[in-house]
Order: C-alpha cells, then structure tokens, then sequence
C-alpha cells in the first residue's frame, strides 16, 4: 500500500485543470454567471435549471499510481470519471493524458484513445449479453478491427490473468455476479491499456467476493503497472486500494492525500466524520505517533535504553500494540541503528484512537 | 343552424385530384409497377412450382429449426389440413402466401430503416407516430380507391394496401427495440473505442432483435388480415374465395377460404414467434446446434468420436448444466 508505493511524485499522466460539469440545457450561461458573478448551487439550479455535477476539480495522476475518488452516492464522482475518455464533456477546464489535451482528440483520435490507452470497468459490469465472455472481452480489439485470431488469443490471455480460464465460451448470464466483474476487467486490460478507468468496480458485489477482488485487482495492478482512477463510495476500499485519495463532495475534491494524511490529518469536519470509524492499525506508523527521545528524556530523565524493545519507523499500530503486550516500558524506534524516537503506551493507545495531537506532554 | 353547412375546405376535391394526378404521371408510375409486378409473380410461380409435399417437408424442417420440435409438429398438420381442405385450396394458398410473404418483404425494407431512424431521433419518432396512428385506424376502403387510381387494380396496389395496414407495428417495435437496449451496455461499448455504426450493428441491433422479430411477427399477421380487403382490387388467392362465396352467399367456400387463411396464419405465426427465442432459452448454444442441422451435425460427430474413444466427448457432454450454481468465487 502507500508505505511501499509513494509514486505520486512521479511524472504526472493524467491531468485534469480546473474542471467543471455542469448538467443542463443553459450550462453555459450558468458557467458564466458562476464565474462573474459568484452564483452557487442553488441559484444556479433556481436561475438556469442547472445542476453543477463537477465543480472545480483539478488533480494529476503519476505513473502506476492508484488514485482513488471516494465520495458518496450523487458527489460527482462518477461524472468526473467518465470526463477521462470523454464519456462526458467538460463545460469548462481541460483534461491531459500523457502531455495531450483530450478536448482536441478528433473523432477517431478519441476512439483510439479509448480502444487502446483507456480500459473501463464499471459498477454494474455492463457485459454484453449476446456475446459470449470471450467475445466481450475481445472487444476493444474487434472495434480496431483485429483478425478474430488475434483478439480472441489475447482475450484468452486476460481471461487467464483473471483466473476464469475455460469459462470463455460462457455467457455472462451463466456467471455469478464476482465472476462477471472479473470479466469485465479482463475486458477492460486486454488491449493492455495504460490506463485504468475503474468505476466503483466492487460496490455491487458482497463483502467476501469484494474482498477477493480487491485482492486480486491489487496483485494485478502491482504486476502490470497500470495507471489507476478508482472511484469508490467505501473509505476502507479506497484505504486498502489507493496509494492517494481524494475525497468529493459536492462535485468539488476537499481533500487529496495518502490513506494516512487522510485519516490522521482530516481536512475538515466532513472528512473528519468519514474517518471516524477507520482503524488506525493498519494504515498508521510508528514514525507519525513517536516522539523525539531527547523530548522524552528532558521530560522523564535518561532513558535506560538497553531494556527497550525496539520496532522499526514503518512499522504499523498493529504491530507496535503487538510488541508492547510484554512490556510496560516505551518502545524505541530504531532506524538504520539509530535511536530516532519513543513511543509510549499513552501515544500508541492515543494513535489507535486517531487523536495524535494529545499525545505529547504528558510521562510515561 | 349548421356553422358547417357552408364552408367547404376542398378536402374532398383535393384527394379526388390524385386522380388527375396520376393520369398525368402515368408514365413514371407505370415501369415501376410493371416491375413491382413481376416480382410478385416470380414469387408466386416458385412457390405454385413447388409440390405440395415437398413445400410441406421444406416448411416442416424451417420451423424444426427455428422454432423446435413441438412447432414443427403442428406447422406439418397445419399445412396437411390445408391440403386437405379442398382440391384447389393449396394453389390458391400458395398465391396469397406469395402476396403476404412480398408485403412483408416490404414492409421489412421500408419499416425497418425508419425504426431505426425513430429510435435515433425524437424529433422524427414523434412526427411519423401521428402518421403510423392513422395508417393503423383509417378504414382501409378510403385508400383503397386513390390506390387503384394511381396503379390500377391487381397484386401491385394490393401489396401497397397490405403495406400501409401491416408496416406500423414493425416501425414501432423496431424503434422500441432499439430504445429498450441497456445504456450501461452502449456507454461501454463507446469507453472501448465503438464508433457510432459499430456500436448500432454489434450492440444495439443484435439487442434488439426479439423485439424486431414480434415487430416482423405482427406484420405477417396483418398482412394476412388484409388479404380478403385485397381481393377487393384483384388480389387472387384465398382472399378472393372469400370474397367470392359472400357474394354466391356460398356458406362452404368461404369456410375453405377462411380456415386456410387461419391455417396460414398459424403456420406464420408459430415459425416466426420461434425466431423472437433465442437458441440459448431452448437449451443450446448455437442455432446449428438444434433442430435438423443439430441432428445431422450430432450423428456426423457421433461417428467421428467413437473413433476417437469418447472420453473427451463425455467430458463435454456433462459439464455445461448449471454452471450457475456450480460456479463460485473463491479459489
């Protein structure tokens, strides 16, 4: 997850620059009146019987990373997805894919670029029932006009990869439900696209099944490599999945970060509420709940530091609560043979509890 | 007391000048209904050339396959009876199939393309659904004559009469076929790259075809249902019989005519409705699979694999039932 995968900084492949959707007929005479004088969501609604779907939404995506865009059910999210191949023009802002202004695609530069850079999958699978799975899966590379030899090898390929091997002459009727999404990503990577649209993929399915496919999507991105949009209503998906999330609400981005700045550094009361309920265990380290051990020791004299069990600084909260069981002393976290800092009982049971900033100040 | 009894619009004097009309332009309606002609006969001289019993045996295997078993069965007994009618009733059957299967034909080429054209334009769906109301209500006598005015009587203005009747339903379920197709399905087709034709003939057409198909079934029947009306202008065949013995007022020859009639239309009907099923909700995969062809392809596989020692074949055999709840998640 994040702590092994920090590829944010790298160049970035998507772009979207000031984004925004607005739904309706006067959409831009509703824009404009947004921009010159200040209306907002309701009076655009009241003025021009608009409705902002997109508002205001700028962020870039580095190589191979998974970014993820949780919001709830109506925050836009879905609608700023489907802005990545154009499944929906912007009203106004501009979107890059690799250095490359979509907006002035032609028709058939569009095409291309959905055909073989962009594979999809979708909430409610979308399979095409009168194709065999196959046959869907093939059929980006049908639309291009490959031989029938050609595409339907490589569909055999990512049915493979998707582990649904001999279920290629099926229809998706005839599939439960965690198997067609499966299918639906085989369909969605058989072009070996760069890019990964992802379209809450998982929501529709139980939570065992869901789980499975996380799993396996994970292990799929890691090997491929693909440069992922995730959208998802479930904090613990985006959590588990995203190197960086985004939160929506509103049609507008609130907050962008990795798992752990969300969770421990909430944006606001919004975001907050969000977090509440989301173990720490998993997602927080010992370097953001330590303190420095000369902070330590003016405040409880010299630290006897030959009794100390040591962990290291990416080690999480689970494994931390794991090691002080036996001890009532404080961890120190080791780095590269160095003492870099301490941990109490009280900053670990205050970091399981997501309040960090009460930890400090207080003895062991 | 009457406020219309003194206004007259010229309605009436507007369509009886059709008839001015078509005098004037005789000679560009005139090689098209020569043609139109011919092939109407074509149809009709293949069909009286073929032997009753081997138009049985053809018509039996065509309904085995596309419809199953238990249709051919009653399409066979169907067409027996029909023969059995009266020593003429296969000949004159055949003449107004001929007619019904030439304005289905039609209808097809005409209604088809402006049921797509429906289902794509709202503007045009809702121009041409005034138009399909009237040419479904207005009693068919009141075109008859203007018909007969502009080509004269006999199987050509029979077959426009009959495609004025039948085409509504066809426009109408094609464009509802079309518009009932899943938009999450086209929305993907369009994310993988289909461009606006691939995604009507791969997606949307394939999608909709049962619903085309019922389009196409109750166009056959109310063809069929026009056929007596036809006869009024010409049109020989069963139709005709009936026509005929009502005015002999002749109780028997209108039943002959009138049960094969019925007779056609079960035949039509049973053949087509098996259409709308795919092969899939009759139990296998492909249409080869069933019927004759699924038979003959089954022995010819039978002989090959006893040669081969069946244990693959076994294999095939049992594995396709109910995968759904065989088929799981976890691994």
């Amino acid at each position: 997850m994040s702590s092994e995968a920090v590829r944010h900084d790298a160049e970035p492949v998507i772009e979207c620059r000031k984004l925004w959707k607005i739904f309706g007929n006067d959409a831009n005479r509703a824009m404009d009146a947004i921009r010159s004088e200040g209306f907002n969501k309701e009076d655009v609604l009241k003025q021009f019987g608009c409705v902002i779907g997109v508002r205001d939404v700028s962020f870039s995506v580095g190589e191979g990373e998974i970014f993820c865009v949780m919001g709830l059910s109506g925050s836009g999210k879905s609608t700023l997805i489907r802005h990545l191949n154009r499944l929906v023009e912007p009203t106004a802002g501009e979107v890059w894919i690799e250095g490359e202004n979509i907006g002035t695609l032609s028709p058939s530069g569009l095409r291309e670029l959905r055909a073989s850079r962009m594979g999809m999958v979708f909430q409610n699978m979308a399979l095409m029932p009168h194709r065999t799975v196959r046959e869907n899966v093939a059929f980006s590379l049908e639309v291009r006009r490959h031989d029938r030899k050609t595409r339907l090898g490589v569909a055999d390929e990512a049915i493979e990869i998707v582990e649904l091997s001999g279920w290629g002459d099926r229809y998706p009727d005839e599939l439960s439900g965690g198997m067609q999404q499966r299918v639906g990503l085989a369909r969605a990577i058989a072009a070996d696209p760069h890019f990964l649209l992802m379209d809450e993929p998982f929501s529709a399915l139980d939570p065992l099944i869901r789980r499975q496919l996380q799993d396996q999507f994970l292990k799929l991105a890691k090997d491929m490599k693909k440069t992922t949009l995730f959208i998802t209503h479930d904090l613990d998906e985006a959590i588990r999945i995203g190197d960086r999330i985004a939160i929506m609400r509103e049609g507008m981005l609130v907050q962008v970060g990795t798992p752990e700045q969300i969770v421990m550094e909430p944006n606001d009361s919004y975001v907050a509420d969000f977090v509440a309920g989301i173990s720490k265990l998993h997602l927080v380290t010992a370097a953001r709940i330590m303190e420095p051990v000369a902070d330590y020791e003016t405040r409880n004299g010299p630290l006897d530091r030959s009794d100390l069990l040591g962990a290291r600084a990416d080690d999480t909260l689970d494994r931390l609560a794991e090691l002080s069981i036996d001890t009532d002393a404080p961890l120190i976290i080791e780095e590269d043979g160095k003492h870099i800092g301490v941990v109490t009982k009280k900053a670990l049971i205050r970091g399981i509890q997501g309040r960090l900033h009460d930890t400090a100040g207080d003895s062991a | 007391m009457d406020p219309f009894s003194n206004i007259d619009l010229g309605i009436a004097d507007w369509a009886d000048g059709i008839k001015q009309w078509a005098a004037a332009n005789r000679g560009t309606i005139q090689p098209l209904k020569l043609f139109l002609n011919d092939s109407i006969n074509s149809v009709e001289s293949v069909l009286q050339a073929v032997s009753p019993v081997v138009m049985i045996v053809l018509l039996t295997l065509l309904a085995w396959q596309l419809s199953g078993r238990r249709v051919a069965i009653i399409v066979c007994v169907a067409l027996v009876a029909l023969g059995l009618l009266d020593p003429g009733a296969w000949a004159l059957a055949m003449t107004t199939l001929a007619i019904v299967l030439f304005s289905v034909a039609m209808c097809v080429i005409i209604g088809f393309p402006l049921g797509v054209l429906a289902a794509k334009s709202n503007r045009f769906e809702g121009a041409v659904r005034p138009v399909l109301d009237t040419m479904q209500t207005i009693p068919a006598f009141v075109y008859l004559v203007p018909v007969v005015m502009l080509v004269g009587i006999g199987n050509v203005s029979g077959v426009i009469v009959t495609v004025v009747f039948a085409v509504p339903p066809l426009i109408r379920l094609t464009s509802l076929g079309i518009r009932q197709v899943n938009q999450s399905v086209v929305e993907a087709a369009r994310a993988f790259g289909a461009s606006p034709s691939q995604i009507m003939f791969k997606v949307e057409l394939p999608l909709a075809i049962p619903t085309i198909m019922a389009g196409v079934n109750q166009t056959i029947m109310l063809s069929l249902s026009m056929v007596v009306i036809a006869s009024m202008i010409a049109v020989k065949g069963l139709g005709n019989e009936v026509l005929r013995a009502m005015g002999r007022l002749d109780a028997g020859k209108a039943i002959v005519g009138g049960l094969g009639i019925v007779i056609l239309a079960v035949v039509l009907d049973r053949i087509t409705q098996g259409v709308t099923r795919s092969g899939r909700e009759r139990g296998y995969r492909h249409w080869w699979q069933g019927g004759p062809t699924g038979l003959i392809l089954s022995i010819f596989n039978a002989g090959k694999r006893t040669k081969q020692q069946g244990e693959t074949g076994q294999r095939q055999q049992t594995q396709p039932r109910n995968v759904k709840q065989e088929g799981q998640d976890g691994e």
